[in-house]
């Protein structure tokens, strides 16, 4: 069982790092057309922030803050945005996550809604892994007891 | 790439591999398989798929270390074999 780590080093350091690594992680995910990265690397980025307040504290003090229905809310809600999208263009007429016809309904050009519905996909890959990366390790942290987790 | 460079961190990649299934401790397993995976994230780097040496370093080296340890919580430090 993961339990509350009395090191003040430890907890301080992982405070003042998150903010940083959840900043890395949106521009990660914001830059995955444009660089190297995209949804799945910086939905991990965004899950390893998690991951280590779960480690520096113990599992309660970050449900608190993520709930596990909350979780398995965001699971889906990222899924729900990455098919969307792709059924948006479906309904416009063309083929599934053919971004092109989304200019038909945003005020931008062809190149423009192309590039406009790939950021919408990262962003619902980004949900989807941050979500999942969460709930493997609280499963696996906490043995399957998601309550007993933070007992030591 | 250096070859030099290449092969260094291809005998370190070896050495890497062969010490985590060996190592009686199996935190000391799950680290050097993140150093495994970060080695081979600078292999692909060298080699110009940065997509993939992102992929490896976030993946490899960040998270499944993190699942790795928070596994051996649930269980003894040691292997039996």
């Amino acid at each position: 069982m993961i339990k509350q780590c009395d090191n003040v080093i430890v907890q301080s350091v992982s405070r003042f790092l998150t903010p940083f690594i959840l900043l890395f992680a949106l521009y990660v995910i914001a830059h995955g057309h444009y660089s190297p990265g995209g949804g799945f690397q910086g939905g991990c980025i965004l899950g390893a922030s998690f991951i280590l307040s779960m480690i520096a504290y113990d599992i309660a003090e970050v449900k608190r803050r993520m709930t596990e229905k909350m979780n398995t809310v965001l699971t889906g809600v990222g899924v729900l945005i990455y098919a969307g999208i792709g059924f948006i263009c479906l309904l416009l007429g063309a083929n599934y996550l053919d971004y092109g016809v989304l200019a038909e309904i945003l005020p931008v050009g062809t190149a423009k809604a192309r590039a406009l519905g790939t950021f919408g996909i990262e962003i619902g890959v980004g949900i989807t892994v941050m979500a999942v990366m969460v709930s493997i390790f609280l499963n696996l942290a906490s043995g399957g007891e998601h309550e007993e987790g933070s007992v030591e | 790439m250096i070859w030099q460079l290449d092969f260094i961190i291809l005998i370190m990649v070896v050495i890497c591999a062969v010490a985590a299934i060996n190592v009686k401790d199996l935190l000391s397993s799950a680290i050097i398989l993140g150093a495994y995976s970060f080695l081979m994230c600078l292999l692909w780097t060298g080699m110009g798929a940065v997509d993939v040496a992102f992929t490896e370093a976030a993946v490899g080296a960040g998270i499944s270390t993190a699942f790795f340890i928070g596994a051996i919580f649930q269980t003894t430090r040691r292997t039996n074999d």
